[in-house]
């Protein structure tokens, strides 16, 4: 039985060692692949058959998989791309008519599946890096401490907290607080849809936190909406200011770190009237 | 109309997206924009237990009629420990987690109606449901 496999295999390696210029023609037609890209993978391939090493026929798949997760091509064409060797083959053994070759196609096909699952298998976890360091940037992206006065940092947050991203804040805020030299700290949840135990608690901890550091701590941007969700689940916020806008606790900041602010504009434009 | 839906709860992903598609359905069912938040926010708090507590479990989100009223049914189940006591459970401030303990008694009040199955190494079935009004 090995015997004849291995005669069924070379029969499989001669036809695509005399046929190398048709058989890539036809991959290339199937596949809708460049031509460049296959004549590589195809050489390895041969070469690969004949030593039954395909060590390097599958770094080239990883390559030719990876740049294509890159490049945001669909899978299925990907996949295509490896399968239609199969096709491209068969009507090489077809017209040969050689009941050898015919078992060694039998053994090809299974080579070209394997090596078709090994593509798809690089293209889906070249798929997840990209998404997972996406993730990553999108965590750097989604908070952002900012000044807003003088001794005055707030964080808007915005879409789900989770440990993760509370983690990642509450970092910053502090870091931002001694950075400063703050004494007042702002974290509106204007953006946040749901608060929930998990996210209070969250919160809490940040604040808790913030006041280890001797900084005021208060909580902006709470929607009827989510008052109303926090007064029924039962979540008491103790002693924290909270407020509903970002310009109210921006208000209270400035007013406990003694800045006053006074409109004037009403005078001028009684003025400007009168002139006119 | 939504169909009846199914969700797997497996990790904090999917809380996410089952918090989505809740919002979702609540939308389509009519709940007023409180009644939708609070919906969502237990549907998080529960799915987030199930997580917790059983390692994970699934939803059912489906749309139910009570005469004229519709109203957004969630089915929360788990093949997880089970819960020895649920009125312990259903304590304000209990938790075997280290939460705040209010997430099952906060969701009763959230729900209008609420209902928990559960025996020790049975796992735990949670029927929620808000009539809109």
């Amino acid at each position: 039985m090995t015997i004849s496999t291995t005669a069924a295999q070379r029969r499989i390696e001669d036809l695509l060692g005399s046929h190398e210029a048709q058989t890539l023609k036809r991959w290339q037609e199937i596949s809708e692949t460049p031509a460049d890209e296959l004549r590589e993978l195809f050489l390895a391939l041969r070469a690969a058959v004949g030593e039954g090493d395909f060590s390097d026929v599958r770094g080239l798949l990883a390559d030719f998989s990876r740049s294509r997760a890159r490049l945001g091509l669909p899978p299925a064409q990907t996949s295509r791309a490896v399968f239609g060797l199969k096709e491209a083959v068969y009507e090489l053994v077809e017209a040969d008519g050689d009941p050898e070759a015919l078992r060694g196609y039998i053994w090809f096909s299974k080579l070209v599946d394997d090596l078709g699952l090994f593509t798809f298998e690089t293209y889906s976890a070249a798929r997840e890096k990209i998404i997972r360091d996406q993730a990553e940037q999108l965590l750097e992206l989604s908070t952002p401490v900012v000044k807003l006065w003088e001794g005055i940092v707030a964080v808007p947050l915005i879409g789900t907290l989770d440990s993760a991203r509370t983690q990642v804040v509450m970092e910053k805020l502090l870091q931002m607080l001694v950075e400063t030299g703050s004494e007042h700290a702002v974290i509106d949840i204007t953006g946040v849809p749901a608060v929930d135990t998990e996210v209070a608690q969250h919160l809490l901890k940040t604040v808790a936190a913030a006041r280890l550091m001797g900084a005021e701590c208060s909580i902006s941007g709470i929607s009827p909406q989510i008052a109303h969700t926090i007064v029924t689940l039962g979540i008491e916020f103790g002693d924290i200011v909270t407020k509903a806008t970002l310009a109210d606790a921006l208000s209270h900041a400035l007013q406990r770190s003694g800045v006053e602010l006074r409109r004037e504009s009403s005078a001028r434009i009684a003025v400007k009237a009168e002139r006119a | 109309m939504t169909q009846p839906r199914e969700l797997p709860i497996a990790g904090n992903g999917d809380v996410v997206l089952v918090r989505q598609h809740v919002r979702k359905v609540a939308v389509e069912v009519g709940l007023s924009l409180v009644d939708q938040t609070k919906v969502v926010t237990a549907a998080s708090e529960l799915a987030r237990n199930a997580l917790v507590h059983a390692g994970g479990g699934r939803v059912r989100i489906e749309i139910v009629h009570n005469g004229v009223r519709q109203g957004l049914r969630l089915a929360f189940s788990d093949e997880g420990p089970g819960i020895p006591d649920v009125q312990q459970a259903l304590t304000e401030g209990w938790s075997t987690g280290n939460g705040l303990g209010l997430g099952l008694s906060g969701s009763r009040r959230l729900m209008d109606e609420f209902e928990l199955v559960s025996e020790p190494g049975e796992g735990t079935v949670i029927t929620v449901t808000k009539w809109a009004r």
